[in-house]
Order: structure tokens, then sequence, then C-alpha cells
């Protein structure tokens, strides 16, 4: 038993957080320090800063312009991102489409969009859910029907995040109603936004932001050639990419750097009352998420150690996603509780640059507290809800 | 990076799941509870010889040389043994004070038959007033000639009844609550002035009550520096915690095991039980609730046998996490067995018992929440 880093690992450590010190742009570590919302060029710009680095493929495979870091190179640069304050990378080219199509596209769909997806070129969302597909995803209605050389699309996705940034879509649509069981037939398609008949239409979120969207398509012509793998085996394909996602959103690098930012926080006095720290009960609280988080860090370095010896992760791995989305929660809402009535201002635009000091309500990003608290509400439910994680986890590691 | 067993993890790991197996079924294990002495001799023997007695010894004090990771792969599998043999109180408790504060004589004399499985020794670290605060001391010991006379009650002292050697505690300076002041003695169990009552635990283990009523001893039997004990026992505590948090997190996976295996044969309704979406999400919570609980255990072990600065702190958030977390667990396996769960006959109710009495003692999850959040 043993988790002391190599030697090599260290110098590594050392080498990520002396770039992320030095050379992170500015502007971004300003806005990201005043809780100043990112724009979409902020977060392209971020990306390819990280590319630039030859960093952005963290997951990816060497020949297809990846790291080929170890996992735990990836564990030691995703926490010193997080310990950055750098903002996420957006997922829906990097971590989801991308492996996608390096593992089961075609080498014509591999040149023409990996380095794209690299560089930032292209921002890609994400086409999986329906207003009447949400957990149950494989009831999905979408219509792909083979015309020629092309389909022809039609159906509505819906929750699509930041589509209205998007260039390219990759979905999953219905190619065959003459199936054994509901997951065949389904296959798994890439679309170009700007193809006649795609409609974007905006959802605003709880916190009132828009976040997602709805997204329309009538009669739309997408050509063979962007069809990923074989058709009808999307759901397949699309399972790999969720079990990608999963992993990466119980983000506990970020919510470790949230704990300990909120821990310190409590040692300073608020507007000239009696700290945080002397709120028993409060303590209590924050103590109680920092045994549960610790627990989560030690489940996924377990989970890594496993794959780093090349075994394949053990059964804990399946609790990441529930526990992950867990503790996110409890951190947003112990950030909601420490702002007291300071939660209650609703005042988004005060957050730029060059807010005028005087103007300002709150203290820091106080306000922006009850937000995201509203805002992560999703994390148990996208991604598969953690209920659905449970069905998993019961079916496949209980053998219930 | 790496959370495996060694070699010698592995083979010590080994051993006792067959020991268990092969010697220790459930039936074994509720005769020796229900025996006079609530453990059995001859087991106790084989635990010697096959030196699992000797495991948190130095190879100079005549042990293995293992550490917190040995210790915890031992009580992992004694939680899921439901082991009744004394080890805490005599190799955990005793052991971790005399290795720590006693002379080369003194161990001669005590630990070495304590690892030899010749010796029945306790700690009788609290007393009836004073719950968690280890400091907390009313018993007295005045000088008297060449020797002490001690005066005073301890509470609940583990393998109290069997001891034939007791470690006690005694003011011999300060405050009731002062940690300085502090005097480990050595006191026989048939010493003029000492009175034991002793009775079985719920958990199917033995204790006892002791009064001291100006106990005489000489001045050998004073361990380590008069004033100076707290050090010693305060460390064979978190030892101790530990120790018991294993045993708990060993308790915990066998009660989800058992649970998810029998959800799967209990017919009802036609089905098994376990088809129940309903209890299907409660036995994933509870296989997330080891999970969990098994890591914290590996990171306060590993920090614990680093001496680490924050290992206190590692052991609370672990001995929290039992508390809390292995009620939780608990009492869904017993929910989820039905009446079964609460029968005599069944292990089960037996894990639940043992799972509830680790919160009660070395601080319960409140306690060590507290500890955490100040």
């Amino acid at each position: 038993m043993d988790v002391t880093l190599s030697d090599e690992d260290l110098a590594f450590r050392e080498e990520i957080h002396a770039v992320f010190r030095d050379e992170f742009p500015d502007d971004i570590r300003r806005k990201r320090d005043k809780g100043v919302p990112m724009e979409r060029g902020d977060l392209v710009r971020f990306q390819q800063w990280l590319h630039e680095r030859g960093w952005a493929g963290a997951n990816w495979p060497v020949e297809y312009g990846g790291t080929g870091w170890t996992p735990v190179q990836k564990y030691i640069f995703a926490t010193e991102m997080a310990e950055a304050n750098a903002p996420p990378i957006v997922p829906f080219g990097l971590s989801m489409v991308g492996p996608v199509i390096y593992t089961f596209g075609s080498e014509e769909q591999k040149k023409r969009f990996l380095p794209d997806i690299l560089a930032s070129k292209v921002w890609w969302c994400q086409g999986y859910s329906e207003p009447g597909a949400g957990s149950d995803l494989a009831s999905l209605k979408t219509r792909a029907e083979l015309a020629g050389d092309h389909y022809v699309l039609n159906g509505t996705k819906t929750w699509t995040t930041l589509g209205q940034h998007a260039d390219w879509i990759f979905l999953l649509a219905r190619t065959s109603t003459d199936v054994a069981r509901r997951q065949e037939g389904i296959s798994f398609l890439l679309v170009d936004m700007t193809t006649p008949g795609v409609t974007v239409n905006p959802i605003i979120t709880i916190e009132g932001d828009r976040e997602v969207n709805e997204v329309v398509f009538e009669d739309v012509k997408v050509p063979l050639e962007n069809l990923v793998g074989e058709e009808g085996k999307g759901w397949t394909y699309g399972k790999v990419l969720l079990q990608h996602e999963r992993a990466n959103i119980a983000a506990v690098a970020i919510s470790r750097f949230r704990l300990r930012r909120l821990r310190d926080q409590t040692t300073k006095p608020v507007r000239g009352a009696a700290p945080l720290s002397e709120d028993r009960n409060f303590m209590r609280k924050l103590a109680a998420v920092e045994v549960d988080l610790r627990a989560l860090e030690y489940t996924e370095l377990r989970t890594l150690a496993a794959v780093q010896s090349g075994k394949a992760p053990g059964p804990e791995s399946s609790i990441l996603k529930v526990k992950g989305t867990e503790v996110q929660q409890a951190i947003d809402t112990l950030y909601l509780e420490a702002a007291g009535y300071y939660a209650l201002p609703y005042v988004q635009e005060q957050y730029t640059l060059d807010a005028d000091p005087a103007e300002w309500v709150g203290e820091g990003a106080e306000t922006q507290t009850s937000l995201k608290y509203f805002n992560f509400r999703k994390a148990s439910i996208y991604g598969g809800s953690n209920e659905i994680q449970k069905n998993i986890i019961a079916k496949h590691v209980l053998g219930l | 990076m790496d959370f495996s067993f060694n070699e010698i993890q592995a083979m010590l790991d080994d051993s006792i799941e067959k020991f268990i197996a092969n010697d220790y079924d459930f039936e074994t294990r509720q005769k020796y509870a229900a025996s006079e002495r609530g453990y059995s001799p001859e087991v106790w023997q084989t635990f010697a010889e096959l030196g699992w007695t000797s495991v948190p010894f130095s190879e100079e004090d005549g042990g293995f040389g293992g550490g917190p990771a040995d210790l915890m792969v031992l009580m992992l599998r004694f939680g899921k043994g439901l082991v009744v043999e004394p080890y805490l109180a005599n190799i955990v408790l005793a052991g971790g004070v005399l290795r720590r504060a006693a002379s080369a004589g003194q161990k001669e004399k005590w630990l070495h038959p304590i690892i030899a499985g010749e010796l029945q020794a306790a700690l009788a670290y609290a007393e009836p007033h004073s719950r968690y605060n280890l400091a907390d001391t009313r018993t007295t010991a005045t000088a008297d000639g060449d020797g002490w006379l001690l005066s005073g009650s301890k509470g609940v002292v583990f393998n109290g009844g069997n001891a034939e050697l007791l470690i006690v505690p005694a003011r011999t300076a300060g405050e009731q609550s002062d940690e300085d002041g502090i005097t480990l003695f050595a006191v026989a169990a048939d010493s003029d002035g000492l009175r034991v009552r002793s009775y079985p635990t719920v958990d199917g283990q033995q204790a006892a009550e002791i009064s001291l009523d100006n106990v005489p001893v000489d001045g050998a039997a004073v361990i380590g520096e008069p004033g100076k004990g707290f050090a010693a026992l305060d460390a064979a505590i978190d030892d101790a915690t530990l120790a018991v948090c294993a045993e708990a997190v060993g308790i915990m996976q066998i009660m989800t095991d058992k649970t998810v295996e029998y959800s799967k044969d209990r017919m009802q309704f036609g089905v098994p039980i376990g088809s129940f979406q309903a209890l299907q999400h409660r036995m994933v919570e509870m296989f997330t609730d080891c999970e969990q609980s098994y890591s914290l255990l590996l990171w306060a072990t590993m920090l614990a046998a680093q001496k680490d600065a924050d290992a206190k702190r590692a052991i609370s958030s672990i001995k929290y996490q039992v508390g809390a977390v292995g009620r939780k667990v608990g009492q869904e396996a017993v929910q989820i067995h039905g009446g079964m769960g609460v029968s005599w006959e069944v292990d089960i109710a037996h894990y639940f018992k043992r799972l509830t009495t680790i919160d009660q003692i070395f601080g319960n999850a409140d306690w060590h929440l507290d500890r955490l959040a100040s």
C-alpha cells in the first residue's frame, strides 16, 4: 500500500503547475476569480492555449495527437487544472465525440474531424436526449431515413448544452424500427449545424441563463459519410461515450479545490461579524462533506491504481458518478448556506471584469452561490440520472 | 500508487480467511461467546502459534514487526469472522501501551507472555463518568513508601474479567482532566483491595467494572515516566480506534454481501425480493458506503503508517464514517433480512450488534465529527 508519487510524476506535476502559474491567460484567471461567467471566446481560447502546449487531448492516444499520459499523469493534470481555477474543458468535442471517432470512425472521419476537435476550431454539441427520451434513452424517436447517398433526419433533441455555440452536433437517431431490442437500429451521426432544416431554440435554465437548447431537425440531409461505424450500432458507441462522461463528472479535483476554498473563507470575518468557523453546526456539516470527499478521492485513486497496473477498474469505479455529484451538490449547498442573506440578490450583471466596486452587492461571488446551487441540481440528473446509475450498479455489480 | 496487499499481508489475509472458514463458523463463535470466559483459550493459543498475536510488535520486542496496514488486514478479517477472542484488549490496547512505555524488564515480564498467548491483559482506560475524554481520570495513586496506593473506579474494561494483568492509568498530579499527571500502573488482578465485576457485553464479548480501594503496588509497577502516561495511552487508543474501524468495515462488507445474497434467494409475491427496485437502490447505497469506507480506511491507515501530522484527523474521519454510515448499513441489512435480521439464530443480528457497539467506543460519530469541525 503506497500512494507516494514517483520522481517522474513529481517532476511532471511541477512542470504542469509552473505552466498554469506562469503562462495561464491573465484575463481568464481574473474572470474566474471574480466569478465572471465564461463566454464562448474565453472557453475556446483556454482550450487552444492547452492545445498549444500539447495538452488538449489529455485522454487521447498519441497517434491521434493526444498526450499519451499515464492514468496518474491524467489525475495530476486534472488536479493542477482545478487548483489553477481554470475553466472546465467543454467536453463535447474533446471528451465525447473525439474518442468515439478515433475508436469507431473511418480513416476519412479521423482525418477530417480529429485535428479540428483537438485544436478547438470546431464547437461540438450533443444530441442524445429527446422530449420523450431522457433517462430512457433507447426510446428515442428521431428518425434517419436512407435516401440514396444521404439520410433524411427528422426529430427533436433537447437539453443540448451550449448548442447555441455549436458548429456540429453528434447524435443518436433511429435508422431501423424492425429490431428485436430497442437498443438496436440506432445509429451515430455527425451533423453540420448549418445544414438547412436545423433550428436551435433556447431553453432558459433555473438560474436564468441560456445553458441548454432544443434542436429541431426538419428533413435535414445528412451525407452517408457522416455515419460513424456501422448503421444500427450507435447504441454501443454511445455507451462508450457515456462511460467516459460518467468518470469525468465525478469532478473530484474541482470539488477538493472548492471545499478547501470554503474552509479558508470560514476563518475570515464577514462584513465585520464573527467568522463562520464559530458556527458549530455549519462546521460540522463542512467536516462531514470533507470526509465524504476524501473517501471519494481515495475511491478514485483505487480505480486509477487498478488501471495503472493494467487491470480493469474494480466495482468501486461504478459509484464515482453518483457519489461525485452528491458531493458536488453538498458543496453547493454549503456555499449557499454560508452566504446567508446574500444568497438572495439576483445581480448577474455585476459580474464583469470592470465592475464598479461601489455598486457591488455581497462579498466576492457570494451572490452566485444560489445560482450555482440551483443550476447544479442538474448534476444528479444528467449523464444518466443517479437512479439510472443505481439500476446499473444493482444489475452489473451486485448481480440483482 | 498501489492499494494492493503486499505478499506478507496477502498471506496473513489468506490464513485468517481459511481459519475462519474451517474452524470458526458462526455456530462455533456463538459457542465460544456463550462460554464462561467468553472466548476460546484454545483458539487464542492458535492465534499465538500462527503469529497473529505478534503482528503489531517490533522484532526487538519479539514481534512480527508489522504496522497499521498489517493490523488493518487482520482486523478486516476478524470483523468478517465476528471473532470474540480478546485481540483488541490484549494486543492492541494493553500491548500498545506496553510496547511504547514499558522498560525492557517490564516487556520481558508482561509483553512477551502476552505475545505468547500465556498472559491475559486489559487496559482500564475508561472511568464510569469519563465518557470519551481520555484524560478525565479521577482514579488516584498516592505515594506509599517505595510504592503506591491506587483508589478509584474503572468502567467497561474490555477483557477485564479474564485479565491477570490490568494496566491502570491513575492520577498522580494535576486536575481531573489534565493530560499531565497521569501515571500508568501494572496491577495484578488478584491484588488486595481490587474488585472485579465481570459481565458479558451485548456484542458477545466480555468486560468488567473494576473498583480499586487502596490497592498497593510497588515502585516497579510504574510503566514509563510517572505523570507522563498520557502519550502512550493516547497513542494506544488511536491504534485501537483504527483497528476497530477496520473491523467495522469488514463487518459492513460482509453484511452487504450477505444481504445481497439473501435478497436473491428470498421469494415474496413469487419473485426474489432483490428484484424490487426499492430494495435494489438501498443495497447499492450499502455497497457505495462500503466502498467509500474502505477507501477512507486505506487513507487513514497509510497516514498512520507514515506517522503523518494529519493521522489523528484521518482516524477521526474514518471513525466518524464507520459510526455514521455503519449504522445505516447495519440497519438496512437487518431491515432487508426482515424477521430473520432480528433473530438470535441468524448471524446478521450479531454483526449488527458488534457494528453498533463499535460506534459506542473510543468516541462515537458525533464526537469525532466535532473533533474534525474544530
